[in-house]
């Protein structure tokens, strides 16, 4: 009897060797496409680059008169409280939709229109959300808040969903059991199984309202953003580079902030 | 004999008032905000009456719009793709340098930490602007910005996920005789890969969402189209092209799910 020569190969995500390799080349197929489409040719990015050496001489250093420094002040604030309201706004109507959007407590119909409407909130960068609210409702902050809460109920809603799907139906049934009112069993049976995540989510989303809030303002939507943008077109470039450190320690603060709470709630 | 009343109470009486005063700090903070934007011109009781309106307008999308919109749309997939292939490049240096384990030094480390933390600060749009000054509008622009924003992501990400490797394997391999790069190669991204490809999908996923609107700052893509039409009140179109973004989005996300899940 011969004995069987083994080989080892390491094991793959693909059944066979040919699809393996005919997936590769599509891959880089696909990015050779991709450059030729982007116009991605090397000399055109070694000029880019080259220049880019030139003017970080003009981005350099950050300077704003007073009444600039002011003005970066006075639009941080908006941006900062813009991102407060609709933290809040946004995180009020979540726990409905959460609740509505949770496969073991909602009934299917009810299920499948609030997953869409996370679906559509999620697919929509804050910016589209923001030009719209601007054309709907005019220029200004109000139309950020309604931006972001839009956008805050997509995250918020999902991931509060995900968790009331993931609590212990056990003690739910436990409280139904005693003779709850549908009302009660939510209060006493699936809420305080939440409450810990649903802060830390808060944190984490008011961290990312903040970051967002910083930029909604170039499409018109209240904030430092429009600041930025106004000078990207004056050319006064090294005014950018004060608006963009300004809102780079303003992100890191808040990412400060959230790390810290968020690491107490866990 | 009278038995003991014993009460039961969540939280003692410092953690209660701490979390009262919490609470008072958050609502005072939103109201405060609330009065210092002073948002005069609309009240918030229109919204519902003006998004109505809106929706009304955009109804029914422009199909016939279509044809135009998907040139646009390869262009965004591909800016997409791009910006995250030249990421993951750039990010894989990054990531060996912000990783505790495999940093040469407490400069180099900091120095990782540093490039993660600036590109991770200054969003996709804000690059945008950036490169267009550099490259001058155009899908280009577009895929630097898309690779700038993504470098920090995946640096720290990859960062992390090289910090827990298992140093054991990496000194069986130095220890037999190979040079730095041969400990790179079978040492530590044998134990990355499936976190390279994972996140690397991820990303792309989230890219394809964010250079979407890369054509509102004239860095390409389907914002261009977007932009255009909301300047010229085309509502129809407008609703054409939402429509069409996010069946983009959700096939993506789907793919990116799936995908994830193969390596995992």
């Amino acid at each position: 009897m011969a004995a069987g020569n083994r080989t080892w190969e390491r094991p793959t995500v693909f059944p066979r060797r040919g699809v393996k390799w005919a997936v590769y080349a599509g891959i880089v197929g696909f990015f050779v496409w991709s450059g030729f489409g982007v116009g991605a040719d090397p000399g055109r990015i070694a000029q880019g680059l080259g220049s880019a050496a030139s003017l970080v001489g003009d981005f350099l250093p950050p300077t704003a008169t007073p009444r600039q420094a002011q003005r970066i002040l006075d639009k941080m604030l908006e941006s900062v409280a813009m991102a407060m309201v609709s933290t809040l706004t946004g995180i009020v109507l979540s726990v409905p939709i959460a609740f509505m959007a949770a496969e073991n407590l909602s009934p299917k119909p009810l299920y499948a229109i609030n997953r869409g409407f996370i679906s559509i909130s999620r697919a929509f960068n804050a910016i589209i959300v923001g030009i719209i609210a601007v054309k709907a409702i005019g220029f200004g902050p109000l139309a950020g808040i309604l931006t972001i809460t839009f956008k805050t109920v997509g995250f918020f809603s999902k991931l509060l969903a995900e968790d009331i799907e993931d609590i212990d139906m056990g003690s739910v049934d436990a409280v139904r059991a005693v003779g709850a009112s549908p009302l009660q069993t939510l209060l006493y049976g699936v809420v305080p199984q939440i409450i810990p995540r649903f802060a830390g989510l808060s944190v984490y989303r008011w961290d990312i309202n903040i970051r967002t809030s910083t930029i909604i303002g170039i499409v018109g939507a209240g904030g430092i953003g429009s600041v930025l943008l106004t000078a990207f077109n004056r050319y006064d470039y090294q005014y950018v580079t004060a608006i963009l450190l300004a809102i780079i320690a303003v992100v890191l603060v808040a990412e400060g902030v959230s790390a810290v709470v968020r690491r107490r709630y866990n | 004999m009278a038995t003991e009343q014993r009460s039961w109470e969540r939280f003692d009486r410092r953690r209660r008032i701490s979390r009262f005063a919490l609470l008072l700090i958050a609502g005072v903070t939103v109201i405060a905000s609330w009065r210092f934007m002073d948002t005069g011109i609309v009240r918030p009781e229109t919204i519902p009456r003006e998004v109505g309106d809106l929706l009304t307008r955009m109804y029914p999308p422009d199909v016939a719009y279509t044809t135009q919109i998907v040139q646009p749309l390869i262009e965004t997939i591909q800016i997409a793709a791009l910006g995250t292939l030249g990421a993951l490049v750039l990010a894989i240096p990054v990531a060996l340098l912000a990783a505790e384990n495999t940093t040469p030094n407490a400069a180099t480390f900091w120095l990782g930490k540093f490039i993660v933390t600036t590109s991770r600060s200054v969003n996709t749009i804000i690059w945008a602007l950036f490169f267009v000054v550099l490259f001058g509008s155009g899908p280009l622009a577009g895929a630097v910005a898309i690779v700038f924003r993504s470098v920090g992501f995946l640096g720290k990400l990859l960062g992390e996920e090289i910090e827990e490797i298992d140093f054991g394997q990496v000194e069986a391999v130095r220890a037999s005789g190979a040079s730095q790069a041969q400990v790179l190669l079978y040492g530590i991204l044998p134990q990355v890969k499936p976190a390279v490809v994972g996140l690397s999908i991820y990303r792309w996923d989230i890219n394809i969402r964010d250079s979407t609107v890369l054509g509102f700052v004239g860095a390409g893509g389907i914002g261009v189209e977007l932009f255009r039409a909301v300047n010229a009140f085309a509502w129809q179109s407008v609703a054409m092209v939402l429509i069409v973004i996010l069946g983009v989005v959700v096939v993506t996300e789907s793919l990116s799910a799936y995908t994830r899940g193969l390596v995992r």
